[in-house]
């Protein structure tokens, strides 16, 4: 089966997803070929070739150089269409979540969003995605000669890197001002922080929490970790936090090496959205809050007093 | 404007997953039905739109009968009218794209608002495919929008660790994130007024499903894990055991 991975990059970075994606392509088809549009970044194509993708197709052209879901979706679905893909790789980022479906249209393939498994079986690709926020897990198979996956994030692990190059070919794509309908003019993009979807280790606050001035406890032992900041809904819509910090079923699904619930008591939409998680830390006055079912390793007691506590321990072993 | 809303019919965000007997999808027995929550603020932005420029509010449903109490649900928040377009209950997203696509395409839409996902599937693929399929631009996901008197519009996005500005311009399909509005509590007038409101029926053209569910589990139980301790006294040993045992940090 031959396999294309859409890479993205905003701002000359590539997504460390992406990577995942090459590399779960080319350990499962034998190879694949790694698509990159917007500006020209040199020898980074090449050095796609460290994860697995055996050559690198550059789309680059005037007003690519921006996220431009039409312009994209067309000049993507070209190159797929040109070389022939059997099977077609994303990473569910918020590019492609809103990428992808059109690009399932422009070939007329199936789609199967934010897959956490991807295996062959002779001429079939099976993929499991989590449906109900991650209460339960559906495996499916795509009945279109071209398929389509998306996967999650931070489950698809990069593997064993090589000091491989890929052999890198140009492409200019032919696009009018109608194909740029929709495009980006801004990226903000908030300091430092990870995202909860793309960070390995969360830590996040609940009710328990008591005031949201109390969440610099939160962004200390944050800081220590080199983590993101995750939020429950009740805090989120309480207007203590923002929602992008929203962990459970109406907010982000994430699946960390290490989550830490601070004064959270575990709903079951909270439980949903973490539970995957690695290892999971609770840290809860209440002996019988949910949170304690699903967590690996739990302390009972007040998060004012244990969390300063933790990261002052957690520096001394790390030694930051 | 002649604005319409797309809206799904999904089990309650505090349902505990049961397999049904055909261990491919849930078990509904019990199960309480709302408006998908990322709909709400779908059928909100739709109500805004008509407020500022007039026009009217049709909200869009793929399902069987079941579904019209849904519907109803955006009547009661002030939609105009509802069209239920027949299908059997199980489709994928795409044919739910093409029977909201086919059914819409003559009737000169201005804006589609959806939901950014629903609860149930959580695909994320309804608006996009639908922007394709009628030849309009699509945004997915957006916590912003301003239009002006001319059609333009600028949408704000959450992207990985910021946001996204982007311009575009009518007729869209967009789709809706937490975050972008308020949504609306219907109140008892709305709740009287929906009663009333027509709902409109047309039949989806036959569709079998391209992605094909296999086998629906649930996630392996987890164990209880360790209380450490009480207090600050156990922060120590959690760390030792975060360090040694589950080598996390």
């Amino acid at each position: 089966m031959k396999a294309i991975v859409f890479v993205e990059q905003r701002d000359g970075n590539i997504k460390k997803s992406s990577c995942e994606a090459i590399h779960a392509a080319a350990s499962r088809f034998g190879s694949c070929t790694a698509v990159v549009i917007g500006p020209d970044l040199g020898d980074a194509y090449a050095g796609l070739g460290a994860y697995g993708a055996s050559k690198v197709i550059a789309v680059t052209g005037d007003g690519l150089e921006n996220y431009s879901v039409t312009a994209y979706a067309k000049a993507f679905s070209g190159v797929v269409q040109e070389l022939g893909a059997d099977v077609v790789l994303f990473s569910a980022t918020a590019m492609a979540k809103d990428l992808a479906p059109r690009v399932a249209i422009r070939l007329d393939a199936a789609l199967a969003s934010d897959c956490t498994e991807l295996t062959v079986q002779g001429d079939e690709v099976i993929a499991t995605r989590p449906v109900y926020a991650g209460k339960a897990f559906i495996t499916v198979t795509l009945a279109t000669p071209v398929k389509i996956f998306s996967l999650r994030p931070n489950v698809f692990t990069i593997g064993e890197t090589s000091d491989a190059q890929a052999e890198v070919e140009k492409r200019a794509p032919d696009l009018s001002d109608d194909d740029f309908v929709v495009r980006v003019v801004e990226t903000k993009m908030a300091s430092g922080r990870k995202d909860v979807v793309e960070a390995d280790v969360i830590v996040s606050g609940g009710r328990g929490m008591g005031a949201p001035e109390n969440w610099r406890l939160i962004e200390e032992l944050a800081d220590v970790l080199d983590a993101a900041t995750g939020a429950s809904r009740a805090v989120v819509d309480a207007g203590w936090r923002p929602h992008a910090e929203q962990v459970g079923q109406t907010g982000k699904t994430v699946a960390p090496s290490l989550y830490i619930a601070c004064g959270i008591s575990g709903a079951i939409q909270h439980l949903a959205g973490m539970s995957s998680s690695k290892c999971i830390v609770a840290i809860n006055k209440d002996p019988e809050a949910p949170i304690f079912k699903v967590a690996d390793y739990g302390i009972i007691g007040d998060v004012m007093e244990v969390l300063p506590a933790l990261t002052n321990e957690i520096k001394s072993v790390v030694g930051k | 404007m002649n604005i319409f809303v797309c809206i799904s019919h999904v089990p309650d965000s505090t349902t505990k997953v049961r397999v049904g007997p055909s261990g491919k999808e849930i078990d509904e027995e019990g199960v309480t039905f709302i408006l998908n929550p990322y709909d709400e603020y779908a059928v909100e932005a739709a109500l805004q739109m008509k407020e500022k420029q007039g026009g009217e509010v049709t909200a869009v449903c793929v399902g069987n009968d079941a579904v019209k109490e849904t519907i109803r649900k955006a009547l009661a928040m002030g939609v105009d009218k509802g069209l239920l377009i027949k299908a059997e209950r199980s489709r994928d997203s795409f044919g739910i794209a093409h029977a909201i696509a086919d059914t819409l395409r003559d009737r000169s839409p201005d804006v589609i608002f959806c939901g950014k996902q629903s609860i149930d599937y959580d695909s994320s693929q309804v608006a996009g495919m639908l922007g394709e399929l009628l030849g309009f631009p699509s945004v997915s996901a957006i916590v912003g929008l301003e239009v002006d008197g001319d059609g333009n519009i600028t949408l704000e996005r959450d992207i990985e660790g910021g946001q996204e500005i982007s311009k575009t311009k009518l007729p869209a399909v967009l789709s809706t994130d937490k975050g972008l509005n308020e949504p609306r509590y219907p109140k008892l007038q709305g709740i009287m007024a929906a009663k009333r409101k027509p709902i409109e029926e047309t039949e989806a053209a036959p569709y079998e499903n391209r992605v094909q569910v296999m086998e629906m589990r649930l996630p392996p139980a987890k164990d209880a894990g360790k209380i450490v301790g009480e207090g600050v006294d156990a922060v120590p040993e959690l760390v030792k055991l975060l360090h040694e045992e589950a080598k996390v940090i």
